[in-house]
């Protein structure tokens, strides 16, 4: 008790002038720092944005330069080509769905009973789903290739795609989950279901999977957004999706308004999804102490 | 606890036996998905490198790469890489240096966060367009770059669009990483700023700068629907090229080229990440 009550009764004296020193130095380093700060976000929010401004200011072209419009905005629905847009459109989104639907039906069940019941074997499994970052797309895509031949000889349908995009949406859908995952103690919830006579298929589905629900929605938005922007696997095996036909619009057609407002609000998709998520993503940390 | 461990442990035997299949089998269907759509592509693709289109073993076809047209194909690769991964590190670094410096929760951070994790991923054909608004030779909203078309640097400030934003999101745990104590322990000796990063936080932050150069580098390694949908009628780089002998392969004209190439950036692939691994693991050291 004597000594704690000692050293701030030492300290008092000497106070107002040490650090008096010591914070004028500091203030001169934060104002140098703060300037830096603002002229750094300022050149590089500025090269971020610019680009998006422009894409959404060029949509927005009237028929003469200067003048607004937002004929290429309804166009998205209506573009008549070469090549017509809401094909690919429609193509796009039913890929989204069904990846979507595989990736949950494919890894969630398994990365829960891996967690639960095999762990030997989760870092095979983080080491698979890992896999295709390292794996560039378009060097899956030559290997792909012989395989979607025969795929083709069944269905040749562009939404045999999917088979592909649960590949490539793997590393974001295992992080997405592990993370989730790791948020709750799986084992003692499996455990305690268990014990009052639960059976596997309910600890996995009733218990487990709907603690990470923000997770598995984490995963699903994930897998949308790259569906949404995917061109490297469709392009060389000659499917046609949304990027494929902006692409092959461009060359057609140099400067097509319904290119710029197509892309624009493919990207405003995305980036409303990747927001959505990243403020459930912070309410999920927050939700943990 | 022991009666616990003892209980739990108890009662694990009967339902052991109760179950019919093993446990593993649960795997099974993740591991035939990524069987038939991961490992048996990349095995085709090694295998067929090595592969006579008529069937046997050869090493023609790697050596049908080095031809002027192919090394012209992956210096431009390296190029491209070492301009978009050197420039989007530095820049990305000073931004994540920005970033790290302010309040934790403040709404700076939380913003360029959020907005690097968008950024990243947007590549792709979009962003080719998005440029192409912005200084396209014809169209360009800012100014008309007469050398938007060039190579490197054209393509290079497109990459470093998504080069950055990765950048802030890799490098920014290893500059959250450095702690207050250390410099304010550099003062109190008596350490100048210039000390501090020179000794202190420099030495510091290499290995996990440099582990995230290379992810950069392999990162641009691999894109491909930007420099496409930039340019698609002259091949820069290794990816065009397989692009175009894939597309072409549809007469089979030349069968393995495509493996060859992508053989060729596996390996580079396998060798950066290495890299990046090794590099990851000395900067963890740190950041606890």
């Amino acid at each position: 008790m004597a000594a704690v009550n000692e050293i701030p009764a030492l300290g008092v004296p000497a106070e107002p002038q040490a650090p008096q020193g010591v914070r004028g130095l500091r203030a001169s380093q934060r104002r140098r720092l703060n300037a830096f700060r603002y002229v750094a976000f300022t050149i590089f929010g500025l090269f971020f944005l610019l680009p998006l401004f422009a894409m959404i200011r060029f949509s927005l072209e009237g028929s003469k330069p200067g003048t607004w419009s937002v004929a290429a905005w309804k166009q998205i629905a209506s573009y008549q080509g070469p090549p017509p847009l809401l094909p690919a459109i429609e193509i796009t989104l039913e890929l989204a769905v069904i990846t979507s639907l595989v990736m949950l039906v494919l890894v969630v069940p398994t990365m829960i009973w891996v967690k639960l019941r095999v762990q030997w074997f989760s870092r095979v499994l983080e080491f698979l789903c890992l896999l295709p970052l390292t794996i560039p797309a378009i060097v899956l895509v030559v290997g792909l290739a012989p395989i979607y031949n025969r795929i083709e000889r069944y269905n040749v349908s562009a939404l045999m795609l999917f088979w592909a995009y649960v590949i490539l949406a793997l590393p974001y859908a295992y992080r997405a989950l592990t993370a989730g995952l790791t948020a709750m103690d799986a084992t003692t919830l499996s455990e305690a279901a268990r014990s009052l006579g639960a059976r596997w298929f309910t600890v996995m589905f009733r218990v487990i999977a709907p603690n990470m629900w923000q997770a598995i929605l984490n995963a699903l938005m994930l897998t949308v957004a790259l569906v949404l922007g995917e061109f490297t696997i469709a392009y060389p095996l000659t499917y046609v999706n949304l990027q494929v036909e902006l692409f092959s619009i461009s060359r057609n057609t140099v400067n097509a308004g319904v290119l710029f407002s197509a892309s624009a609000a493919t990207l405003l998709v995305a980036f409303a999804l990747l927001l959505i998520l990243s403020y459930v993503g912070r309410r999920l940390r927050r939700g943990r102490p | 606890m022991t009666a616990a461990a003892t209980t739990e442990t108890g009662a694990r035997p009967p339902r052991a036996g109760r179950r019919s299949a093993p446990t593993w089998v649960g795997t099974v269907p993740f591991l035939a998905y990524t069987g038939v759509f991961l490992l048996l592509p990349t095995g085709i693709v090694i295998w067929n490198a090595f592969r006579r289109p008529t069937g046997g073993f050869t090493f023609s076809n790697i050596s049908a790469l080095n031809t002027s047209a192919v090394r012209t194909l992956f210096v431009g690769s390296l190029e491209l890489c070492v301009i978009s991964a050197l420039i989007g590190a530095v820049l990305g670094a000073i931004l994540a240096y920005a970033v790290a410096s302010g309040r934790q929760d403040g709404v700076v951070r939380r913003l360029y966060l959020a907005g690097s994790g968008v950024l990243a991923q947007f590549g792709g054909v979009t962003l080719a367009f998005a440029f192409l608004a912005t200084i396209g030779p014809t169209s360009g909203i800012l100014f008309h770059a007469s050398w938007f078309y060039d190579f490197p640097w054209g393509i290079a400030l497109i990459y470093i669009y998504f080069q950055i934003p990765l950048m802030v999101l890799v490098f920014l745990p290893a500059i959250d990483g450095l702690k207050v104590q250390w410099r304010e322990a550099a003062e109190n000796l008596g350490g100048s700023t210039w000390h501090y990063w020179r000794y202190i936080g420099g030495p510091l932050l290499t290995p996990a700068f440099l582990g995230a150069t290379l992810l950069l580098f392999a990162n641009a390694l691999s894109a491909y629907a930007t420099i496409v949908a930039w340019e698609d009628q002259i091949a820069y780089v290794v990816p065009q090229q397989i692009g175009v002998a894939l597309i072409s392969e549809v007469g089979l004209v030349n069968f393995n080229q495509a493996d060859a190439l992508a053989f060729g950036m596996i390996v580079m692939v396998v060798i950066v990440m290495s890299g990046y691994f090794l590099l990851q693991r000395r900067a963890a050291r740190w950041q606890r």
